[in-house]
């Protein structure tokens, strides 16, 4: 039999199956709101069954008592019965939440919200009405059991072709009590005209024992109900009844429509491990290939054409099979763009707004550690979005705008990054009061000059609120700075661009992947370090006349007309670099959160792929460093944390960033 | 000689359930999300016993045991249903359509296998 622990790995997939049918059972009740159809209905409908199916097998006996509560309602929608409102909308949603709880409360072996499930079956039932609600069925009451049965079987000709084997229900009969069989063998044909299909014979059975009828009918439960079937208890002949439901021959079949697959996504499901294995041996395989082809510089000239062809071969392999491996990371964006719709459902009712909700490029995919980091950040956006960029629907009639404002989410790919952007078109911000209030906190400087860009973008800045009431849907002033730190330890960047009554957008810039990184190798003294390209600008030879020192000993280096504050590596991390003078080394231009950095380097080397091991997990966190890797040489190398080392450029530069050159 | 079941379910738990079930008795078991996935793979391989859900994306396991009744080979093969609705008309209409009996959820263990062994 099934140990507890292999019970209790299927119930955890019976737990995230249900969980995602929770999520189709959302997302098509919020679209029969729009649009009602039989087969959303109908994929609602089935998943709601299967979780009632499933808590019943694994025994979570509450959660398949509520959800057929649910089915009940749904199985009378489905078949036309029970109009579909928005009002058993309301509540079917408010029950998919309550079972979301109760799933998650059964897993962690928390106690249920019992009042919350009986509000909710309270509501349930109302819509069904008491009428509508099964009755229990009266037991059948017990007949008294009988010394012993004749029974008398004659079956269609179709039998054996359903697989049903008169000799299996012997067999059973027999475990029952004493039985003898006569075959009655009269139907049987001359031998040319047989078919083996086709069953002939008929049977008197009799049986000794007192036997439940109970027991027998259920023996020949499976049997075609055309099948004569009849049994005598044999204490009081002549008293042989049919079985009830047997003359009921032929009750028409129910027309079962062929289900389609509304939101199938065709996935397999693979646990996260594994592929983080995968995807560390993939890493070690690169490291190799390069260890490889760092060897090949040094030997035979003779056999390195060959060796050469080998290497570039396996480089290609290597490539080919990482892609595919991140693959398997890779999900669609959906995933997160799923939850939208709920959340603008409920959210618009509570502030009385009107909104369309968009999207675009929803099977645009990333990886799916970034997807589930992402995913909050988002939901903070797209409220932000609608309690404070969205105007009701009075004002916006006012300002000439259609009543019904639209949020937009949009995914798509550009370069190695994934941008997600989330655009509504509200009142856009207020940059007037953003500067004042950035004055009053003391977030700017009273007399620095601010573009437009610039001024937007300090609503990321923490303790940063402009909402005149906190509402408890946004307005807390913890919020943006959070979702930019949260975006920023993804390695991404979010920019906001706004326009007065037209709204704003809201970019984020995400790398696809935090396991590989495309980096340019760098040397300082000894030391090699790693610079992601994303970061790079450009790489520029320093002339010594455009270097300036600003108080406070900060070097800066004039670029254009940009003043860019320069990091040098080998001071921040104390390493001894080939000259201590600036214009010896080149100027790596970099940039994260739109600020820029130029970092002094002694040499260039390669652009090469790294794999990215953490720093944290193998030793501790360092400020400035983002994490290692393994060069083919064998060595390790650090890789820079670029927004960190520019903010602590900035830092020490005190405003140089933004100041302008004259 | 081992038998092989096909076992056919949306639920990828129930399938785990049942598989783990079947497995512990010593049958070898195939496994389908749905009736359109089951029909392929009996239209490929041979089997001795088809377990199938009913409501399923796709195809459904009434149209999946009629549909597998018209297949060469599978004339005789015994089917089962599982369902959880133990109505008399849901009966019929398996009955109907080629089904040999079914079971009806919840189940257990002990339960399904003494039905599977009812019937090979």
């Amino acid at each position: 039999m099934l140990m507890d622990a292999e019970m209790a790995e299927i119930a955890k997939v019976f737990f995230q199956e249900s969980r995602e049918g929770l999520d189709v059972m959302e997302s098509g009740l919020l679209s029969l709101g729009t649009n009602g159809g039989a087969e959303s209905i109908n994929t609602i409908f089935r998943a709601a069954h299967s979780i009632k199916g499933g808590a019943a097998t694994f025994g979570f006996s509450e959660v398949a008592q509520f959800t057929h509560g649910v089915e009940t309602l749904l199985d009378e929608m489905r078949n036309g019965v029970r109009p579909v409102t928005s009002q058993s909308i309301q509540t079917l949603l408010q029950a998919c939440d309550c079972l979301r709880e109760m799933i998650t409360a059964t897993e962690s072996g928390q106690p249920l919200d019992q009042g919350r499930i009986a509000s909710l079956n309270a509501d349930l039932g109302h819509i069904l009405g008491e009428a509508s609600q099964a009755a229990p069925v009266a037991a059948p009451a017990q007949a008294p059991a009988a010394a012993g049965w004749r029974i008398r079987f004659d079956p269609v000709p179709d039998l054996l072709r359903v697989r049903n084997e008169p000799t299996r229900m012997f067999a059973e009969l027999k475990r029952l009590g004493r039985l003898t069989a006569v075959a009655d063998v009269s139907r049987i044909p001359l031998l040319e005209e047989i078919d083996p299909e086709t069953c002939y014979l008929s049977w008197n059975i009799e049986m000794e024992g007192r036997i439940p009828r109970e027991k027998l009918v259920e023996i020949f439960d499976w049997v075609d109900p055309n099948c004569g079937l009849e049994f005598i208890a044999m204490d009081c002949p002549g008293s042989g009844q049919t079985r009830p439901g047997e003359s009921k021959a032929d009750a028409p079949p129910a027309a079962e429509s062929a289900h389609k697959a509304g939101t199938d996504s065709g996935s397999i499901r693979v646990a996260t491990g594994k592929v983080d294995n995968i995807i560390n041996l993939v890493g070690e395989l690169l490291i190799t290939q390069s260890m490889l082809c760092g060897f090949a510089d040094g030997i035979d000239p003779s056999e390195l054409d060959r060796l050469r062809q080998g290497l570039a071969q396996l480089a290609r392999n290597t490539r080919e099979l990482q892609e595919c491996v991140m693959q398997i990371r890779m999900l669609p964006i959906s995933f997160a763009f799923n939850r939208f719709p709920r959340i603008v459902h409920d959210l618009s009712r509570k502030l009385g707004k009107k909104v369309e909700l968009k999207f675009t490029g929803e099977g645009t995919e990333l990886d799916k550690t970034v997807l589930e980091k992402i995913t909050d950040p988002l939901v903070h956006l797209v409220r932000n979005a609608l309690d404070h960029g969205l105007e009701t629907p009075e004002r916006r009639a006012a300002a000439g705008k259609p009543e019904t404002g639209t949020i937009e989410l949009a995914a798509f790919h550009e370069g190695g990054n994934i941008i997600i952007e989330v655009r509504d078109d509200g009142a856009g911000l207020n940059k007037a009061r953003i500067l004042q209030k950035a004055r009053e906190r003391g977030l700017i400087d009273p007399t620095q000059e601010l573009n437009d860009e610039q001024v937007d973008n300090l609503i990321f800045m923490p303790g940063f609120s402009t909402a005149e009431q906190v509402s408890d849907v946004s307005g807390r002033g913890v919020g943006m700075d959070v979702v930019r730190r949260n975006i920023h330890d993804l390695g991404g960047y979010v920019q906001i661009t706004s326009r007065e009554g037209e709204g704003s957008t809201i970019r984020i810039r995400l790398p696809l992947t935090l396991a590989i990184l495309d980096g340019q190798l760098v040397r300082v003294g000894q030391e090699t370090y790693i610079i992601s390209l994303v970061a790079i600008v450009e790489t520029i030879q320093i002339k010594p006349e455009r270097l300036n020192t600003l108080v406070g000993r900060t070097e800066v280096f004039r670029l254009r007309d940009e003043v860019l504050p320069i990091v040098k590596l080998c001071d921040q991390f104390g390493i001894e670099p080939d000259s201590s003078r600036a214009q010896d080394g080149l100027l790596v231009v970099v940039e994260a959160d739109g600020r820029r950095a130029g970092v002094l380097v002694d040499e260039l080397l390669a652009q090469q792929q790294v794999v990215i091991k953490s720093l944290e997990s193998n030793f501790k966190t360092v400020s400035g460093i983002a994490g290692a890797t393994i060069l083919g040489d064998g060595k390790v190398s650090l890789i820079i944390d670029v927004p960190e080392l520019i903010r602590s450029a900035v830092g020490r530069g005190a405003g140089a960033v933004t100041a302008r050159a004259a | 000689m081992t038998k092989t079941i096909l076992a056919v379910d949306d639920s990828a738990s129930m399938r785990q359930m049942v598989l783990f079930t079947l497995h512990s008795a010593g049958y070898e078991v195939v496994q389908a999300c749905d009736g359109v996935e089951a029909l392929g793979i009996a239209k490929q391989s041979a089997v001795d016993l088809v377990l199938t859900d009913v409501h399923m994306p796709r195809m459904d396991g009434i149209t999946l045991v009629r549909e597998l009744r018209n297949l060469l080979g599978y004339k005789l093969v015994p089917m089962l249903i599982l369902t959880t609705e133990s109505s008399q008309e849901r009966k019929l209409e398996g009955k109907q359509a080629g089904a040999t009996g079914w079971i009806v959820k919840p189940f257990n263990p002990p339960q399904l296998l003494a039905t599977v062994a009812r019937v090979i």
